[in-house]
């Protein structure tokens, strides 16, 4: 079997209920069953989770480093987006 | 399994002897699927049998410490792995078989799994709370075992000409083995009556309904079934497991008592 034929897909594990789904690492696999197999037998000899999905990698759009400059430097210049920008009356104990 | 028993009084050395033979199933078979650390097709399966292969060694380790603790302690389960030659051994011959190509470890592999989940649903049910304990725990990874097995004879059986025919081959060459599986002596007899042991004839119409029918769906035929070997149980083995002790053991042996 020629490995590098194989698809490749992301590994998200839940490590206990009430957490959301981390990603832990990527496999190949000839499909979603067996890659769901691999993944239960690659990331959780250890007992690290409760729950997995697994997603081909070719299906994740990911944003480009091309992006950076319209996506996210816009936001740096604007402090008042975060709830600590504003001065809280002394009424309210904790924010 | 038969709990109207004739016989409850199962002499303590057969329940001895009987835990030793499936701790013997476990190690040579865990043994053997240990192999394809580092060598499998790709590092995915190589992990997924390493896994498979300690699921193995972990239930002869249970069956050994319980055998030893049976017979009043005098062997644990190293002693019980490592010190005894290869007629002492009572493994089913399917076993010990060398691991061949990818197709014969699965073919095997399938077999057995298929064997394993109807054997240690009927072992929990053992009058022995311990056997009862450890079939518990197997079953579940037996389970996982048939799960993998099974795509594979499906996945390759259904394939390409080329893996077609090889995973028809090793089905081929390894079919004669499994009549063993089903087949038991008097002692054994006497233990399924106590309600100890499994009725293992009493399996064989389910396992082979399940097999034919991935066999089917994998587009492989049944075997004929018109040759058998037998003799594990009694000690009397093929020509492999003499090499597969040879390795497993060759520390205790050059190094008696050596501990780390």
């Amino acid at each position: 079997m020629n490995h590098n034929a194989l698809p490749l897909f992301e590994v998200f594990i839940r490590s206990k209920r009430g957490l959301d789904h981390r990603h832990v690492g990527s496999l190949h696999a000839e499909d979603h069953e067996q890659a769901m197999e691999y993944a239960r037998d690659v990331y959780l000899r250890r007992s690290e989770g409760v729950s997995i999905w697994v997603v081909n990698s070719s299906d994740i759009v990911a944003s480009q480093e091309s992006d950076v400059e319209q996506f996210y430097d816009p936001m740096d210049d604007k402090p008042y987006r975060h709830a600590t920008h504003y001065d809280l009356p002394d009424e309210v104990k904790s924010m | 399994m038969n709990s109207n028993s004739d016989n409850k009084e199962a002499g303590k050395q057969d329940i001895v002897n009987y835990a030793i033979a499936l701790g013997d199933d476990s190690l040579t078979l865990g043994h053997r699927l240990s192999e394809w650390s580092s060598n499998a097709p790709f590092l995915e399966e190589d992990l997924a049998l390493s896994n498979v292969a300690l699921d193995f060694i972990g239930r002869a380790m249970m069956f050994y410490s319980y055998s030893g603790e049976a017979e009043g302690a005098e062997r644990n389960e190293d002693d019980i792995a490592y010190l005894r030659d290869c007629r002492e051994y009572r493994n089913l011959l399917i076993c010990e078989l060398p691991i061949g190509d990818f197709a014969d470890t699965m073919a095997r592999q399938f077999l057995v799994d298929v064997y394993d989940v109807g054997f240690y649903t009927e072992l929990m049910k053992s009058a022995d709370e311990t056997l009862a304990a450890i079939a518990a725990k197997a079953v579940k990874e037996s389970r996982y075992h048939l799960r993998r097995s099974e795509e594979w004879i499906k996945r390759l059986g259904d394939g390409t000409d080329e893996s077609h025919d090889r995973m028809q081959r090793a089905f081929n060459d390894v079919w004669g083995y499994t009549h063993e599986l089903f087949e038991v002596d008097k002692t054994e007899q006497s233990l399924i009556n106590a309600g100890i042991a499994v009725d293992r004839p009493a399996l064989k119409a389910d396992w082979e309904r399940y097999v034919q029918s991935v066999l089917k769906e994998a587009t492989l035929d049944t075997p004929d079934g018109q040759w058998s070997i037998r003799g594990g149980r009694e000690g009397m083995h093929t020509e492999h497991l003499g090499y597969l002790l040879a390795e497993l053991q060759f520390m205790q042996r050059a190094y008696p008592g050596l501990e780390w």
